[in-house]
């Protein structure tokens, strides 16, 4: 039998682990599913380590928590964080069926092992007299030799493919600095650099574009995978209202009559859409 | 605590496993299905070698660690590149050969 503290240990990690591993089942996005799929593995290394098999636990850890999960993340962050799974069922009721199928599944699974009349463990005690590490390295290099030399054949096989299939072909030499350098002054479109992002003193991360002295969005100081995608973060409406409720204050605080106030200048494209509270006041 | 509890987590890890490989659709999402039911199977080796009292099936759960690194290049390989023709990683874009 083994002791209390076991038992103890057992039924927190068993929680820890079914519901790692059913929160990586229902979680929509695949980073939230990965991360709940590391809390499985690192409660399943303790078990492992609960169990007398010290190395599997460390390199359940180094390799699965470390390697592998990093890997899946570093996957996930490529094709795109956002992306979530269709709810849409291309067959029908194929959804429903697969619950069940899973439930008759575990069902019949777990059903097998409770036929089993298990009391006790042997223990690994002998096996592990020399170490655990020992007994592992005696065991692969004598018995299970030939299957850790085709392990290594299997690694290499996958190390290449991997490299295979995410290798592109280059179609073009990509152009040199200095060949940009002088297309730039041939084409004569814009030769000194791009204005930088921001707008002075208030924001500088690299979404909000620089605002012209008229008030409008300079483009060019955004970059172009940005514009593309339209996560352009446009402060120029932000501003204009700052502007115009600093004047107010202004104004209140000097005691102006409302008709001696000045007009806030602001974005060009803005003053039809959004009138500013100084405007309003003047009516 | 009776041994068979271990078998009994191992099975319910690899249910959960074997039923999210039918029921989620994202492929990134699928692979970490089949590495949960390794990984459930490699917890039901570690319990029977302590059960027996030998290190065989330790060395087996070794084995099936490497397998599953070596799987987890590849498939990951090759849904990047699928994702780079087709800009989509769920496996239900992947009817080509559908009329």
């Amino acid at each position: 039998m083994t002791s209390t503290g076991e038992a103890v240990q057992f039924w927190v990690l068993a929680v820890i682990a079914v519901g790692g591993a059913l929160g990586m089942l229902l979680m929509k996005k695949a980073v939230h599913s990965a991360l709940c799929l590391a809390a499985t593995m690192l409660s399943l290394a303790i078990c492992y380590l609960a169990q007398g098999a010290v190395f599997l636990g460390v390199v359940q850890i180094v390799v699965y928590t470390g390697a592998i999960m990093m890997l899946f993340l570093f996957v996930v962050m490529l094709v795109g964080v956002t992306s979530e799974d269709s709810l849409k069922e291309q067959l029908k009721g194929q959804r429903i069926g697969a619950v069940l199928c899973g439930l008759g599944f575990g069902v019949l699974l777990i059903a097998g092992l409770a036929n089993a009349r298990l009391s006790h463990f042997t223990g690994l005690s002998e096996a592990n007299a020399e170490g655990n590490v020992q007994g592992l390295a005696r065991l692969i290099f004598t018995k299970y030799v030939w299957a850790f030399e085709v392990t290594g054949a299997l690694l290499i096989t996958a190390a290449i493919g991997a490299m295979v299939l995410t290798h592109r072909e280059k179609i073009r030499e990509p152009l040199t600095q200095r060949q940009l350098a002088d297309r730039r002054v041939r084409d004569n479109i814009q030769l000194p650099p791009l204005p930088a992002p921001g707008v002075y003193a208030r924001h500088n991360a690299v979404d909000i574009p620089a605002l012209l002295p008229d008030g409008t969005v300079a483009e060019d100081s955004v970059m172009g995978t940005l514009r593309e995608r339209g996560q352009i973060r446009d402060v120029s409406q932000e501003m204009l209202q700052r502007m115009a409720e600093l004047e107010e204050s202004t104004a209140d605080w000097l005691g102006r009559p409302s008709s001696a106030r000045p007009q806030v200048a602001g974005p060009r494209q803005a003053l039809e859409t959004v009138p500013t509270p100084t405007k309003e006041e003047a009516e | 605590m009776n041994p068979v509890n271990y078998l009994y987590l191992a099975a319910l890890l690899f249910t959960i496993g074997a039923s999210g490989v039918v029921i989620r659709r994202n492929a990134i999402v699928l692979f970490m299905c089949v590495e949960l039911m390794l990984n459930a199977s490699n917890l039901a080796l570690v319990t029977f070698s302590r059960l027996h009292g030998n290190l065989d099936g330790q060395i087996l759960a070794f084995f099936t660690m490497v397998v599953a690194a070596a799987e987890v290049v590849v498939g990951l390989a090759i849904i990047v590149s699928i994702f780079r023709t087709r800009h989509s990683a769920s496996v239900d874009d992947s009817n080509l050969m559908k009329l």
